[in-house]
């Protein structure tokens, strides 16, 4: 912790100092003071706490949506959430107080010295330093802000000024007014004009440099014909003692930039995963997200974007895991804001053991937009007759010249190809296993291959002792 | 011969109440190419499927051994890890599971030891050479869009590379060209002198390329008749009539 912080914490009132741990830890609960010391805490500019501010008010006085799981929203206690939380070395976290159930999850996942690298990456950063460095360098050379979104702020107040909450104001919703009073942590990128970023970035070398907070803050902007694909998250389960994580992503790809945004979250059952994404696209320029999820109790989280300019692309492809007493509520936002836009939203979701998982889409054509095209596959597979798949899409279609297609499916794995798979010597867990990863497979070869190992090795995990 | 692979005794099975075999006996040595042929809705893809252990059929009566063992308590997959092979009628289609992921993994469980990959790779190469499939099939999704024929070699490559004891093929010769159906038969005649095998079919075309030790024919789930490849030639002539009405008689 730096010494600003310890001796901002001296003299807060709701929060406590350990200085054995070096930690701060804010009281439960959240008050405007609350927000303003986050801010104070972290010495930012004084538009950045009246933006936070206003957020909490909005937050305070901004219902519950009243759609979606409404009775599990409901069950949120926002007085039993801690908003801050930053460790000197991230070793807070106590191994021994882990789940064993995640701890056995990481061992099968053959991920070595889990242990370490649950306490905040320790091992990630003295293995990978390298490869962290030179990804850096190899970034910096080229003028890429590549950054902690508190760092972000620091150093460069003008570029997030002018786009921060651009995208996705606080007023969007109550969750990301929420996050826009308390956020913290989070990446920060900005890819100049015409320089493609060829490897995936993965926030992965990033969290494991900082501790990463449950109401992070993403904003990723590329200019002009650049290019930039970022990967967040890992299939390792993310345990948090906290049961709120709400999330704020917003990405901004100008005139003809690409940005891909692919993650996988596999969250401990007690999560409340609600995060708002949502990019724009202007003229010619193509925003994709490629996004997993698996676990949690609850998730609403429906990845949008804007297509403002002409020849504008959008591409969101997403699976979604419910397993027992989990609902994934999931879809994809596309709105043709211009002529001759195209989208393709593809949705696949698997449900188990009682689990629920649902398709909410959102498909806009402005009366202006001629010449628009767009595609929507929705896919569910369930494992049981307990599970629960449903779908609400919903289309908005202003003008008529735009091309339309919807596909939706609703499938059971079917005893001839569990009879097909266990003649192959499969047993009934591992041939379910590969129907699985069979199903996901549009989703799994658009990631890096590490990533796809893991997931398909995660996914096959899921399928174990569960069947009888 | 004393190397008994299949003694299928007295078997009645019932698909949700209904009986479908009743009373069928049979017994397979090691060598020995066994073929059932009969009308559509004997009971002979039934039969395939019991021995191999489908759940959805209920065994009433009578017991299936394999090498000397009852399997009645065997579960699938340990049926195909002891060495049993099904080649199914309808193979079943697998969507997003690579052929080729998915055969290394087959034989890994089957085989029971961790596989080396060159020599895999090798073996898999001359398999699908003699069976003249294109590589291109590795990266296709197991059987999705496959054509019949396809889907039928890609059941014998199963079959070659798994090396079963017992090897039951259910009209593994239904809509193959003739190229193809010399080129399975040669598939068959590969595995069969170690292997028991029971070859399902209604065409005496295959029985060119492949010397059957007996022809059995099944009416109404049981075996009505047993001879010699000379049953198939005189079925091809003069259909099952006259077996029906011997039987009823
Ligand atoms: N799962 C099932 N549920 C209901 N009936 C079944 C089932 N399986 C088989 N049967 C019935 O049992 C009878 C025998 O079917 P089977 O598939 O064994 O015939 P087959 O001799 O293989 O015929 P074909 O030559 O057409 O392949 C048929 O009447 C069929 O409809
Ligand atoms: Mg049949």
């Amino acid at each position: 912790m730096s010494d600003e912080a310890r001796e901002a914490v001296g003299d807060y009132q709701f929060g406590f100092h350990d200085p054995e741990n070096a930690t701060i830890r804010f009281d439960k609960g959240l008050s405007e003071k609350v927000v303003r010391d986050i801010s104070a805490l972290k010495d930012e500019p004084e538009w950045m706490t009246d933006i936070r501010v206003k957020a909490y008010h909005h937050f305070m006085e901004r219902a519950m949506p009243d759609w979606g799981n409404c009775g599990e929203l409901n069950n949120i206690d926002f007085d039993n959430v801690t908003y801050f939380l930053r460790s000197s070395d991230a070793t807070e976290k106590n191994w021994d107080d882990v789940p064993d159930d995640i701890k056995n999850t990481f061992d099968r996942l053959g991920i070595p010295e889990a242990e370490q690298k649950w306490l905040g990456g320790v091992t990630a950063q003295y293995e990978s330093e390298a490869v962290y460095h030179s990804i850096r360098e190899d970034l910096e050379d080229q003028g890429v802000l590549f950054l902690d979104m508190d760092s972000g702020l620091k150093e460069h107040p003008e570029v997030v000024k002018k786009y921060f909450g651009t995208v996705i104001p606080y007023s969007d919703n109550k969750f990301s007014a929420l996050n826009t009073a308390v956020w913290s942590g989070g990446s920060f990128i900005y890819v100049p004009k015409g320089v493609h970023v060829e490897m995936p970035v993965q926030a992965y070398f990033r969290i494991n440099a900082q501790n990463m907070g449950q109401f992070e803050r993403t904003l990723i902007i590329a200019d002009e014909g650049s290019s930039i694909h970022y990967v967040e998250g890992c299939t390792a389960p993310t345990y948090s003692t906290d049961s709120l994580h709400s999330a704020v992503v917003e990405l901004i790809a100008m005139k003809g930039a690409k940005i891909r945004y692919s993650t996988i979250q596999n969250w401990s059952a007690n999560v409340y995963n609600l995060v708002t994404k949502r990019g724009v696209a202007h003229e010619n320029a193509t925003v994709e997200w490629v996004d997993g999820n698996i676990g949690s109790k609850l998730t609403m989280k429906y990845p949008s974007v804007l297509l403002k300019g002409e020849g504008a692309h959008a591409e969101v492809i997403s699976v979604a895991y419910a397993g027992a007493g989990q609902h994934q509520d999931a879809g994809a936002k596309v709105h043709h804001l211009a002529p001759n836009t195209t989208s393709s939203i593809l949705s696949k979701s698997i449900s188990k053991n009682g689990g629920r998982s649902s398709y909410r889409g959102m498909l806009q054509v402005t009366p202006k937009s001629h010449g628009c095209r767009s595609k929507i596959v929705c896919d569910a597979l369930m494992l049981d007759s307990t599970s629960r798949s449903d779908t609400y899409p919903t289309m908005e279609i202003g003008n008529p010249t735009a091309d339309l297609e919807h596909e939706a499916s609703v499938s059971k794995v079917s005893g001839d190809q569990l009879f097909y798979l266990m003649s192959r010597g499969f047993t009934e867990e591992e041939a379910m296993g590969l129907i699985v990863n069979g199903f996901f497979e549009p989703f799994t070869r658009e990631l890096p291959m590490e990533y796809a190992v893991e997931l398909n090795k995660l996914l096959e995990l899921e399928m174990e002792g569960s069947i009888g | 011969m004393a190397d008994e692979i299949l003694r299928v005794e007295d078997l009645h099975v019932s698909v949700e109440d209904t009986p479908i075999l009743n009373g069928m006996t049979l017994t397979i040595h090691r060598g020995e190419i066994h073929v059932v042929m009969g009308r559509n809705g004997a009971g002979k893809s039934t039969l395939a499927s019991v021995i191999m252990g489908h759940p959805a059929y209920e065994i009433t009566k009578g017991t299936i051994h394999y090498m000397g063992t009852n399997i009645e308590e065997m579960s699938v997959f340990e049926r195909a890890r002891a060495g049993m092979f099904l080649s199914f009628q309808y193979p079943a289609v697998i969507p997003g599971v690579q052929v080729g992921t998915f055969l290394k993994k087959s034989v890994q469980s089957v085989r029971d030891e961790p596989l080396k990959g060159r020599a895999f790779r090798k073996e898999l190469n001359a398999a699908m050479t003699a069976l003249d499939m294109p590589k291109t099939v590795l990266s296709r999704y197991v059987n999705d869009g496959f054509s019949g024929g396809e889907k039928k070699r890609l059941e014998i490559l199963q079959m070659l590379l798994l090396k079963p004891n017992l090897a039951l093929l259910d009209e593994t010769d239904s809509g193959l060209d003739i190229d193809a159906l010399r080129i399975v038969a040669k598939g068959i005649n590969s595995v069969a002198p170690q292997a028991g095998c029971l070859i399902i079919t209604h065409y005496q075309r295959l029985l060119d390329h492949v010397q059957p030790h007996f022809v059995h024919v099944m009416i109404g789930g049981v075996i009505a008749q047993t001879g010699g490849p000379e049953l198939a030639l005189k079925l091809e002539k003069d259909g099952y009539e006259w077996l029906e009405a011997t039987t009823e008689a």
